[in-house]
């Protein structure tokens, strides 16, 4: 029989595999991206997940805005990716220095 | 036990992909892991009866997002040799990090609140009960006003990864009505005193 737990538990393996993705890929922009994609799949699971259980619509209409938000954030993401290309030809988190952080 | 079954089986697909998109050397490939991800959790929504989200997330995510992603990935020259310096170097670190929030998730799972008896009772809908109809029914009533602030939202980034990306430079001919509108009479037209020639 599947439980909650069953859910929430593999939202919870999902999120700390993207946080350790995060840790991993740190030069790479568009995996560091990818890794947020992951992360917020992760708290959909959770969401569904409650509202299943809960028997309340209410979850997945914020798994809505959620993916309504990752989308642009998405797009936002990628085009300042575009144009930091362009201007720099690397990727590179470390070559990101101008403001010497 | 169907559903068990079932469970498992997208739970082991989500979770080797989502290991595969953090680890492995090519970004494409990432990104083609990532979208069976998206499958494999659609696959597991629809176990939990939220068809209609289950439906949107590979439209809008397999679809758009990812696709998206695939562009810029191809569209860059990028140099993976550098990009994958310091992986063996974070990833103990990495891994200390994630077992360690795992440990603090499971912490609270593992409380009162969550156990067998408390989440067990799964709320059975009648047969004719539709999942798009019922969250339609709380956005455009109950969550309107959030709903139209998203609309305005998605604008805003349209907008603006238009704005970031574009290029100044013309490339065509097409003349500029600002220049035109602002042009004076003195700049175009010049009155010259000509002395009338005497014929033959």
């Amino acid at each position: 029989m599947l439980t909650l737990t069953h859910f929430l538990t593999l939202g919870a393996v999902l999120f700390c595999l993207s946080v350790a993705g995060i840790f991993i890929n740190r030069k790479n922009v568009i995996v560091l991206l990818m890794c947020i994609e992951l992360m917020l799949l992760a708290v959909n699971m959770n969401f569904i997940a409650f509202s299943h259980f809960n028997g309340d619509v209410a979850g997945q209409v914020f798994v809505f805005f959620i993916l309504t938000v990752a989308a642009a954030e998405a797009a936002i993401g990628l085009a300042i990716l575009v144009v930091l290309f362009r201007n720099r030809s690397s990727i590179n988190v470390e070559d990101l220095d101008a403001m010497k952080g | 036990m169907f559903e068990q079954v079932v469970f498992y089986t997208f739970a082991a697909v989500l979770t080797l992909a989502a290991g595969m998109v953090i680890t492995v050397r090519n970004p494409v490939h990432a990104a083609l892991f990532l979208v069976l991800a998206f499958f494999a959790s659609s696959g597991l929504w629809l176990l939990l009866e939220a068809e209609f989200l289950a439906i949107a997330l590979v439209l809008v995510y397999v679809g758009a997002v990812m696709v998206l992603f695939l562009f810029v990935v191809m569209m860059l020259d990028i140099n993976l040799t550098v990009l994958r310096e310091g992986f063996a170097r974070y990833l103990p670190i990495a891994g200390i990090a994630a077992v360690l929030m795992f440990v603090a998730v499971g912490s609270v799972l593992t409380q009162e609140k969550f156990t067998l008896a408390k989440t067990a009772a799964e709320v059975a809908h009648p047969a004719d009960y539709n999942n798009t109809r019922e969250l339609g029914l709380a956005l455009y009533t109950q969550y309107v006003w959030p709903f139209e602030i998203a609309a305005v939202l998605l604008l805003v980034a349209i907008i603006a990864a238009i704005a970031l990306t574009l290029r100044h430079t013309r490339q065509t001919k097409a003349p500029k009505p600002e220049k035109q509108v602002a042009v004076r009479r003195e700049d175009r037209v010049r009155l010259v005193k000509v002395e009338a020639e005497r014929q033959g």
